[in-house]
């Protein structure tokens, strides 16, 4: 039983695979953007460090690590919706959904692909980030995985809201999955902390993960040691919104299936 | 014993009841061709037999297995193909026959996908991008995806669908053949005629979402008094009778 679904998860990720392998474009616009924006924000936090002196190194540190940090996030979310995507643009699905495949394997195989996306397409920027600013992310120290896997969850269920935005609307509900993540950017502190946040938006960035975890980050590179209640934070959140996102999921796959947006999606 | 049981099923979208009450039964190893004109529910009927679409009423048993509770047992041992479903075009016919071989958990995928190569004589196109392939070849891939698994039971909607003549007539005699050595139970939705004459023993004719008659080819021909089944079809679509044709 756990071989055979581990089988067809390997048999979705698999086909996901093949169509990387065969197709270099494909793996370069993996890379392209983590890596230009990585050169984009590393020559900012260097004109910065420059110019400031020690607080602008520590900034600047603040800067790249949260240009790395959050590529995690965004190519973790797009690799999952787009993977369900691809699906529909093959007019494929009609055969994956009357396979025996489940749609929690579904959801593995994709939250795989995505795992493999978020690994090739950051490669290239971290190397950069090391070899042209000496920066080394993994100088955060282990908690850099837990901030890295707060991330990717955070990326797996806004994903999973764009595929049930997807299977309510149809395919007109497709451009979400390349801007939604953009649209939690302001929200998430990425660059700056969450107190410079307006008094009112501050409640909205402090109920997602990633506000918790760049506020987590900068302490770290600040050298304050490991804000363990941030990350304790964003664990929770995380729960919280992965369990509701699966939850909708769920309830659209099932309206799909009543209303027929299963067989005429991507139409 | 029967492999297929539709009991009362009814698919409803708010005003409009595209299949109205439906049952039947198809006995294992027997083909029967669903008959009907556009829209009269034979592509509902399939997509609720597979569980894509949730019947607003009524029951599917396939191979003792409830659609309604328990279909992945049911469509592990089933398959599908249509002309209206593709295959990711940038893969390879066998990387596409791969993928389902891990779908179906199919046993040595390399050899599965070597017989069925050699018995739809597929080996030059393997190693070739599905998009790449013409309307016949891709027919031959679709219907080597749909045995992948060796189903006891396969559904076809319209397998022969702008094929021409020569490749419509190779499809047709490989399933026959097959039919006959596996014992597969076919459900063959279909408006090629002399398909469904040739293949079916039973067919089921729809219309507006209800069967409005059954029965064997030859039944059929001998009840509406006609050569063939084309001639049955136009006398049900259009509500009329050999008999009344004649007078005018």
């Amino acid at each position: 039983m756990i071989y055979a679904s581990g089988r067809r998860i390997w048999g979705l990720m698999y086909r996901h695979i093949a169509l990387y392998r065969a197709s270099w474009p494909r793996l370069l616009e993996l890379a392209y953007w983590p890596t230009l924006q990585l050169c984009i924000w590393g020559f900012t936090a260097s004109f910065f460090a420059a110019r400031l002196g020690s607080p602008g190194i520590i900034a600047a540190g603040a800067l790249l690590g949260g240009v790395l940090l959050w590529e995690v996030a965004l190519r973790t979310q797009m690799g999952l919706a787009l993977g369900f995507l691809e699906e529909i643009w093959s007019r494929n699905l009609g055969h994956v959904f009357v396979s025996p495949l489940r749609p929690w394997e579904l959801v593995a195989a994709l939250v795989g692909i995505s795992a493999m996306r978020v690994a090739i397409g950051l490669a290239p920027a971290l190397l950069l980030a090391w070899l042209l600013y000496t920066f080394d992310i993994f100088a955060i120290g282990p908690v850099l995985l837990l901030f890295v896997a707060n991330l990717m969850v955070m990326g797996w269920w806004v994903a999973l809201g764009v595929i049930s935005l997807i299977l309510r609307h149809g395919a007109g509900a497709e451009a979400l999955a390349w801007s939604v993540l953009f649209g939690l950017t302001p929200f998430s502190a990425v660059f700056y902390p969450v107190s410079i946040l307006p008094a009112a938006v501050q409640p909205i960035a402090l109920a997602l993960p990633s506000a918790h975890v760049f506020e987590g980050m900068r302490q770290a590179i600040a050298g304050g040691g490991v804000a363990w209640g941030h990350l304790a934070w964003a664990t929770g959140l995380n729960a919280l919104w992965l369990a509701a996102a699966i939850a909708l999921f769920a309830n659209q796959f099932r309206a799909a299936r009543t209303s027929g947006a299963l067989i005429s999606i991507g139409e | 014993m029967d492999v297929i049981t539709v009991t009362g099923l009814t698919k409803r979208y708010d005003a409009t009841l595209a299949v109205d009450g439906i049952g039947f039964s198809v006995p294992e190893g027997a083909t029967i061709g669903l008959l009907g004109g556009n829209g009269a529910g034979k592509t509902t009927t399939i997509a609720m037999l597979l569980g894509l679409l949730i019947p607003t009423a009524g029951s599917i048993r396939i191979l003792g297995h409830d659609m309604a509770r328990d279909r992945f047992s049911a469509l592990a041992k089933m398959n599908f193909s249509s002309p209206y479903v593709a295959l990711p075009s940038r893969l390879t016919v066998e990387q596409n026959l791969r993928v389902y071989c891990h779908l179906y958990d199919v046993a040595k995928p390399s050899r599965r996908i070597a017989e069925l190569a050699d018995e739809l004589n597929l080996h030059d196109l393997l190693g070739r991008p599905a998009g790449q392939l013409s309307a016949g070849q891709k027919t031959r891939v679709a219907l080597a995806k749909s045995l992948i698994n060796r189903p006891r039971v396969l559904l076809l909607d319209e397998p022969t669908a702008s094929l021409d003549p020569d490749t419509g007539d190779l499809v047709r005699s490989w399933l026959e053949r097959y039919r006959a050595e596996s014992g597969c139970t076919i459900l063959l939705a279909s408006h090629n005629m002399g398909e469904v004459e040739r293949l079916c023993s039973d067919v089921l004719v729809m219309k507006q979402g209800r069967i409005v008659d059954r029965g064997s080819p030859h039944e059929l021909l001998e009840r509406h008094g006609r050569h063939d089944l084309e001639e049955v079809f136009l006398d049900i679509a259009r509500n009329r009778t050999a008999t009344a044709e004649a007078l005018v």
